[in-house]
């Protein structure tokens, strides 16, 4: 049948199952939005194109369907680069599609005219640029397989007008991905399987090490299994929160920079460091001359080039995770590790007493009880809790307990300010039935709260909790550490954000006693509705424990003795 | 040490400035790059030499295969291979010099392509050290321009065997029925 690109374009979409696709438009892809009439495909208008990418990344996040995100040539396209970069670096699996000016006038400086494939290549898993109908149906599913095989990505078409209006014979049958270069199912040999297996066995002190990959793959009761039976202890990455049951005994918590001083000193500790799908990042290692010093070390990872990146690895098992564990679950069998565990729990120490949730109610507001009681009031349900980047998303990971996979969407490798409220969208579109809070803080929210115009348009029920100290948090934390409380550029004059969310004609509330966050968490739930609710927090408030950039895992710089703390009140 | 390596590469635009783009990106130094086509039109061959350790070289062939539009990496550097190098070399030589000058050329085994009053440009092909080797004889006479292609490197023996299957893959369509959905 003949066809215009536009019209196929949407009906490709339609065959690569996308009910939902975030964009904004404009003159280089307005031959796409004419077609749009005529497909099943519901498109939310997002105020900023960064906006339309945090919501497909939220809505792969959240759902595990690929992400699609569209907008127009020049700065449509370029508003989009820091939503695709935040997605390479966590592999979020979305697909942008751009307009870009007719194919004669490439290369001219043309009005909205920009080098989008070009600008995207260092940040794309792949990008196309389309040039006539013909290519398109192959082209965009290519763009999905790639985009989701193998260790997930963006992956960006740039289809220019002419291509979109022009008509085509349309065969979708024929229109086969041809991708000779392009292998992602890789596995290992029976050898390494042998070598993996026998440091198992030797192992006394051996840590899980969990990430994001144990998610993507759907490993998750793989990996419980595997935890279980062999009885190693796991750590978590960010991402791989919801890996395991933050409620299982075998499970430690997050490790890194901000983790539990005693799941930082377990790893430094361990004779064995299982990385499952996770990258050694040095949020999570610290200096790598001091990292795990008497470890042998098994990383499965679907992603070859991860291997040895930034820790030496003593056997890689580069492979799908759910196969690999699949293939070593038989072999695994249960051992006392009775004494291992012990010793991890004696590392704990006197960490409960430090712990702010234990300390006495100092009239005082804290960020760390807005989301512990978030977490009590909202555990039983399905809630998707999305973070934005700074303090309050260290706090949630410490003190919301996820239970769930796929129930804290937060913006990890690239630490994207301003993807909170966006990515919430898209994590509600995705699962509509799920309960979703946006914790963000005041300075990340201000980057793209024009988007709260989208969820009243689309008439999306979002709670979002700022957690609003006033300041750049985090870089004001690291200004009283590291720069000798020198505070530049850290303090924040804020509008009234109540006022502002009842502009939006969203009900809006401010918090300002720990006694009335479990009331307005409630009142939150209760209202058929977005609802903002503005947590006005201790202004001066640290994250704890921290392990300064560059500094050994186990040099953590510890929550202040309560004790200690006391005696300098009075 | 000085890694070389064979990339297969399909034969499409951009192709080039993806693979120039990774070595950027990952902060490895390329010390020579060449391109060109192969037996087969669609698919594109490059000679890619660069300074890594062990385990750079080993992520920097990871990292090449990640490219969708790479078929196929061969790191050649401790294979058996033939490898060559085509210099022009346009050297000063008036009248008393110009014996000299075409009596090196020949005990290199290079060829004189163009002749002129003060000069001679000579043409070189060769290991790269032979090439080192003609120029520091040359230099004293004055050498004016030089160009060099880069290497071009190739496996000894009978076809290497991942050239045979990058082949096979070419043709073959992937299927994206078995993709697990559960990104």
């Amino acid at each position: 049948m003949t066809k215009t690109g536009a019209q196929i374009l949407w009906e490709c979409l339609e065959r690569e199952r996308v009910s939902h696709v975030f964009g904004y438009p404009g003159g280089a892809i307005l031959p796409a939005y004419d077609a749009l009439k005529h497909s099943k495909i519901h498109h939310v208008l997002v105020r900023h194109e960064q906006g339309a990418t945090h919501m497909a990344d939220g809505y792969a996040r959240a759902g595990g369907e690929v992400g699609v995100a569209v907008a127009t040539s020049g700065p449509g396209a370029t508003n989009m680069v820091t939503g695709i970069a935040t997605a390479m670096l966590d592999s979020s699996p979305i697909v942008c599609i751009t307009g870009q000016v007719g194919s004669k006038l490439i290369g001219s400086d043309a009005f909205q005219e920009t080098d989008i494939t070009g600008v995207t290549l260092p940040i794309t898993k792949h990008n196309y640029l389309v040039t006539h109908a013909s290519e398109l149906a192959r082209t965009i599913r290519e763009a999905f397989y790639v985009a989701r095989s193998g260790r997930p990505g963006p992956v960006l078409v740039d289809i220019t007008k002419d291509a979109q209006q022009t008509s085509c014979e349309f065969d979708w049958e024929a229109a086969k991905p041809q991708l000779p270069g392009y292998r992602p199912d890789l596995s290992p040999d029976a050898k390494e399987y042998e070598q993996a297996l026998e440091l198992i066995q030797k192992a006394k002190r051996p840590v899980i090490l969990a990430g994001h990959g144990i998610i993507i793959s759907g490993a998750m009761q793989d990996v419980r299994t595997f935890a279980e039976r062999t009885g190693i202890p796991v750590a978590l990455t960010l991402l791989g929160i919801g890996a395991l049951p933050a409620s299982h005994p075998l499970n430690l918590g997050m490790m890194g920079m901000h983790g539990e001083a005693w799941v930082n000193h377990t790893i430094q500790e361990a004779d064995l460091l299982l990385a499952f799908g996770m990258r050694f990042d040095d949020r999570v290692t610290g200096n790598l001359k001091t990292y795990a010093p008497n470890a042998k070390k098994i990383h499965v990872e679907i992603d070859p080039a991860e291997i040895n990146k930034n820790v030496k690895v003593d056997v890689a098992l580069v492979g799908d995770l759910r196969e690999v564990l699949h293939e070593l679950l038989p072999h695994v069998n249960s051992v006392d590790r009775s004494e291992w565990l012990d010793f991890i729990d004696q590392l704990k120490g006197d960490a409960a007493v430090r712990d702010i949730q234990n300390l006495p109610d100092n009239g005082h507001l804290y960020a760390a009880h807005v989301i512990n009681d978030l977490w009590r009031e909202t555990r039983d349900a399905d809630t998707i809790v999305v973070t934005d980047v700074g303090q309050h998303q260290m706090w949630e990971a410490q003190y919301y307990k996820h239970d769930r996979p796929r129930s804290l969407i937060t913006s990890g490798g690239l630490g994207t300010m301003g993807f909170a409220l966006p990515a919430a969208i898209g994590a509600k579109v995705a699962r509509p039935e799920a309960e979703v809070w946006v914790v963000v803080g005041d300075g990340g929210f201000q980057m793209t709260m024009a988007e709260l115009a989208t969820i009243v348009q689309e008439n999306l029920k979002v709670n979002i909790a700022i957690i609003n100290n006033g300041f750049l948090g985090m870089v004001r934390q690291w200004q009283e550490f590291f720069y000798e409380r020198n505070y530049q550029a850290t303090p924040l004059l804020n509008p009234d954000f109540v006022k502002l969310g009842d502009a939006y004609g969203i009900r809006s509330m401010a918090v300002t006693q720990r006694s009335e966050v479990v009331p307005a968490v409630q009142a939150a739930r209760r209202h058929d509705g977005p609802m903002l609710i503005n947590f006005k927090v201790e202004q001066e408030d640290t994250v704890y424990p921290m392990v300064a950039a560059g500094a050994s895992l186990h040099e953590m710089i510890r929550r202040p003795s309560p004790i200690v703390e006391t005696a300098a009140d009075e | 040490m000085m890694n070389t390596f064979v990339v297969y590469v399909e034969n499409k635009p951009g192709v080039l400035t993806r693979v120039a783009s990774l070595f950027r990106r990952r902060a490895f130094n390329i010390d020579s790059l060449t391109v060109g086509r192969t037996e087969k039109p669609e698919v594109s061959r490059m000679t890619i030499t660069a300074d890594a350790d062990r385990d750079q070289a080993r992520r920097i062939e990871a990292n090449l295969y990640k490219l969708v539009n790479v078929l196929l990496v061969e790191n050649i550097t401790n294979q058996p291979a033939i490898v060559r190098d085509l210099a022009m070399i346009k050297v000063a030589a008036t009248h008393e010099a110009r014996s000299h000058v075409l009596e090196l050329a020949s005990v290199f085994r290079a060829r004189v392509v163009d002749v002129a009053p003060d000069s001679l440009t000579i043409e070189i092909t060769g290991a790269e050290d032979k090439i080192d080797g003609l120029l520091e004889v040359l230099r004293p006479y004055g050498v004016l321009e030089m160009v060099r292609t880069g290497i071009v490197a190739m496996r000894r023996g009978s076809k290497s065997p991942g050239v045979a299957s990058a082949a096979s893959n070419f043709g073959q369509i992937a299927s994206d029925d078995d993709v697990s959905y559960s990104v």
